[in-house]
């Protein structure tokens, strides 16, 4: 009853090209198709345009500096922040010395850029994303943006915070997740409200 | 906890135990040979696989058999996916122009995703084709998950039949939970995922133009492409400003689906299902932790309905639900406990966010995490490296605890009923009698094989971390300070040998000595596993059914739970206490003394 090994080879062989040809290649092939007929834009990425010029993704955070624009999570992405070659977190234990000087200076660094704020310092603005990729920020870390961002642009504050109300998004279906407000929709908002 | 955290907890495991129940049918009448109307249409394929194959659908086989063709098929695979790897460089698909993966890092990923561990030393977005990923990647998801499906449904009939010598056909299990079970359920999955975002295309990474130039340093390189040192040997930096981000593309949806459903976890990208190409929202999210525990919560009740009582497959969902409610509760407690020392910094909430997405937060975090490591898929959706020393603990006992709280798909049943035959022969010790599970005599030969599978993963991972942590080219890989580095190396080596995947990410593990030592860890784990399983459903498979008496125990109930809860306990605890006694505890114990 017992088969040998010889003769459970041909099984084997064949199932194991059977199978990766049934579930590697048609497979992603048949879902490429359905997903690139009903739903292309997501399936392509959801890219953002501007002028013509593909800007970014609805989906992929950017790196903000500037006093114009809101500013994104730190990132740990490894050479420059927000690399989209390179996703991951800063995997540092909650222990280690180095997250409590990074996280401190980081509060430093917001305080000293928005001396006119005298609310606590948004928890999302200091700490690092598991993708380095985030495109959010909670409405709290809006919310301590705000005012800079009006003074650099010269706009009254009700503009921008209509604006990013327009862009806060409550939890899905109202149960699942958490509000956000996605950085780089707003900036790209901003920057078309007439100056 | 707070009411969200319990809400949340609710919700999912409502919506889970709504959609196992109906799975659970159609399992029982899949691997039974009915296929179910809908998918009719695809069985000349099933038959035409088998005609080429040499297979004769009605022909069972003797436990060897089994074994021996299911250990076959996976070297094959094995060889078969390191190939492939190596020879990326000139195959096509691969826009990226990737060249060929290290042999070292090409043997444990082969090793990995064989052995339906998924663990990830490589950087998916820097390093594989897309040919690689779905070719190689995306079928060995698919196979692997079908192996363990296999073996599962094997100790099932074990039990299920009376004095028999075969216990099915390994390459009919194998092809009929492909095809009827995995890919349908993929590919509704991948589509709804698509429609939240997760890509799906061939092309080529995009380029976007950046609303602000960004500017940062990288190290110089000279004529010859080497980078520049200094006198002092530090490499030289300079500074470079760039208006560009690259966005990585490929064939994502396809693979993420399979890599859930299969309890595979192995991503597409570095970030796994953190990236927002991965899992876009929340919703995404919640599919996703539903797809892990899909299947084998609906395993767990087909059980019941193959061995003809389905409170013996209730009895087990109860007690995995049990385990996996306790573990979840402690983790989220831990993340919403926060940092400590944050304590004066005069930030808006105290809580744990590194290392965690905004659109995800605490909770869903929290849940991703228990669920990963619960069942041994290992998909993160947060770094756990970053998580607090006893949020980091729960997924670190949770795979410890042999991956049986729902478990791999077929891996946590089997290795959850080998509890059970566990606790049943504890209780007869007491008792004065012989063990009886399901009717069948407990007698040497199945407790030798229960001892073997409950010992093997325990001495991989204890040896394994004491030898990391003995030589200096394992200790080079750590990079967190203290008691959370020697956490990296113990969750490295919980993760392969019981083959979850997940990873303490801090830890440099894509170098020679960590390839070979967790792929060892990978393949014994699974494969000295499966094959004593099969030993024991072929011994079983030949035993009588006793009629049930006024002396038998009852294999159902919260009786049986508690029994059975307290042997996974007893076990894991044992084994593993000392070692999480160096790790998280103490490193617990050292963070919130400093906040006092």
């Amino acid at each position: 009853m017992s088969q040998s090994l010889s003769q459970q080879f041909r099984p084997a062989l064949v199932l194991l090209l059977g199978l990766t040809i049934i579930t590697g290649v048609v497979y992603p092939a048949l879902t490429t198709g359905l997903a690139q007929a009903i739903w292309p834009w997501q399936a392509n990425g959801s890219l953002l345009q501007r002028d013509g010029q593909v800007t970014g993704s609805a989906l992929i955070g950017q790196a903000f500096s500037g006093p114009r624009y809101f500013w994104s999570r730190p990132s740990a992405t490894a050479t420059l922040a927000y690399n989209g070659l390179a996703s991951g977190g800063s995997n540092l234990g909650p222990t280690n010395p180095a997250l409590q000087q990074q996280v401190s200076e980081r509060v430093a660094a917001l305080r000293a850029a928005h001396p006119g704020q005298s609310a606590p310092v948004p928890l999302d603005l200091v700490t690092t994303s598991a993708s380095g990729l985030d495109p959010h920020i909670s409405p709290a870390a809006a919310a301590y943006q705000l005012e800079r961002v009006a003074a650099a642009r010269h706009l009254p504050v009700e503009t921008v915070a209509r604006l990013v109300k327009q862009h806060t998004r409550s939890a899905q279906w109202g149960i699942l997740g958490e509000p956000v407000v996605n950085v780089l929709a707003l900036n790209l908002a901003l920057d078309e409200l007439p100056q | 906890m707070t009411a969200n955290a319990f809400f949340q907890l609710a919700l999912y495991l409502g919506v889970l135990i709504l959609l196992a129940m109906p799975l659970s049918r159609w399992l029982t009448r899949v691997m039974a040979g009915d296929i179910p109307r809908v998918l009719r249409p695809v069985q000349w394929l099933e038959h035409g696989l088998y005609r080429l194959a040499g297979v004769e659908p009605k022909q069972e086989q003797h436990w060897l058999a089994y074994a021996l063709g299911l250990l076959l098929f996976n070297v094959l695979g094995f060889l078969a996916l390191y190939a492939l790897q190596r020879a990326q460089g000139v195959l096509p698909l691969n826009p990226e122009a990737f060249g060929a993966v290290s042999s070292d890092s090409a043997l444990n990923t082969a090793i990995s995703f064989v052995t339906n561990t998924n663990w990830q030393g490589y950087g998916g977005e820097s390093t594989m084709s897309y040919l690689t990923q779905m070719l190689g990647l995306a079928v060995q998801n698919f196979v692997s998950a079908a192996t363990g499906l296999a073996v599962a449904v094997a100790l099932i009939r074990g039990f299920a039949r009376k004095s028999v010598r075969t216990i099915g056909n390994f390459w009919v299990d194998l092809t009929r939970g492909t095809l009827y079970i995995l890919l349908p359920l993929s590919l509704l999955l991948a589509l709804a995922l698509v429609s939240q975002g997760v890509i799906q295309n061939f092309k080529p990474y995009q380029s976007a133009r950046l609303l602000e130039a960004q500017s940062y340093s990288q190290p110089k390189l000279d004529a010859a492409g080497q980078a520049m040192k200094d006198a002092q040997g530090h490499a030289v930096l300079e500074s470079v400003s760039t208006q560009t981000q690259t966005l990585p593309m490929g064939p994502v949806a396809s693979q993420e689906a399979i890599k859930l459903l299969g309890t595979n976890g192995g991503g597409f990208f570095n970030a796994n299902s953190a990236h927002p190409y991965e899992n876009p929202t929340p919703l995404s999210n919640f599919l996703q932790m539903l797809a892990i525990f899909l299947i084998p919560a609906a395993l767990v009740l087909s059980f019941g309905q193959q061995v003809g009582d389905r409170r013996q497959g209730w009895t087990i969902l109860a007690a995995m639900t049990l385990l996996f409610v306790l573990a979840y509760g402690v983790l989220v407690a831990a993340e919403q406990a926060g940092n400590p020392r944050w304590a004066t910094l005069g930030l808006d909430q105290l809580v744990n966010l590194e290392g965690k997405e905004a659109r995800f937060g605490i909770v869903a975090s929290s849940l991703f995490a228990t669920i990963t490591t619960a069942a041994s898929c290992g998909a993160v959706n947060a770094m756990h490296a970053s998580f607090t020393p006893l949020g980091g603990m729960i997924p670190t006992l949770l795979m410890q605890l042999g991956e049986v709280v729902f478990g791999g798909v077929g891996a946590g049943l089997y290795g959850m009923l080998v509890f059970a035959l566990l606790a049943v022969f504890i209780a007869g010790l007491m008792v004065g009698r012989t063990p009886e599970y399901l009717g069948k005599k407990i007698e040497s030969f199945e407790m030798k094989m229960t001892a073997l599978v409950i010992l093997v993963t325990p001495l991989l991972v204890l040896l394994g971390t004491a030898l990391a942590v003995s030589l200096a080219s394992g200790r080079a890989g750590i990079f967190n300070p203290g008691a959370h580095g020697f956490s990296e190396v113990l969750y490295a080596l919980s993760s392969a040998a019981n083959n979850n995947g997940s990873a303490f990410a801090g830890l440099s593990a894509n170098t020679p000595f960590y390839n070979f030592l967790l792929g060892a860890a990978m393949w014994l784990g699974r494969f000295a596993v499966i094959v004593p399983v099969l030993a024991m459903a072929g011994a079983l498979a030949a035993k009588p059914r006793l009629p049930v008496n006024a002396g038998t125990l009852p294999t159902h109930g919260p009786l049986f739970v508690g029994l059975l809860v307290g042997a996974v306990l007893l076990v894991g605890l044992l084994n593993y206490i000392p070692a999480l006694a160096l790790g998280p505890i103490v490193e617990h114990l050292q963070l919130w003394q400093v906040a006092h």
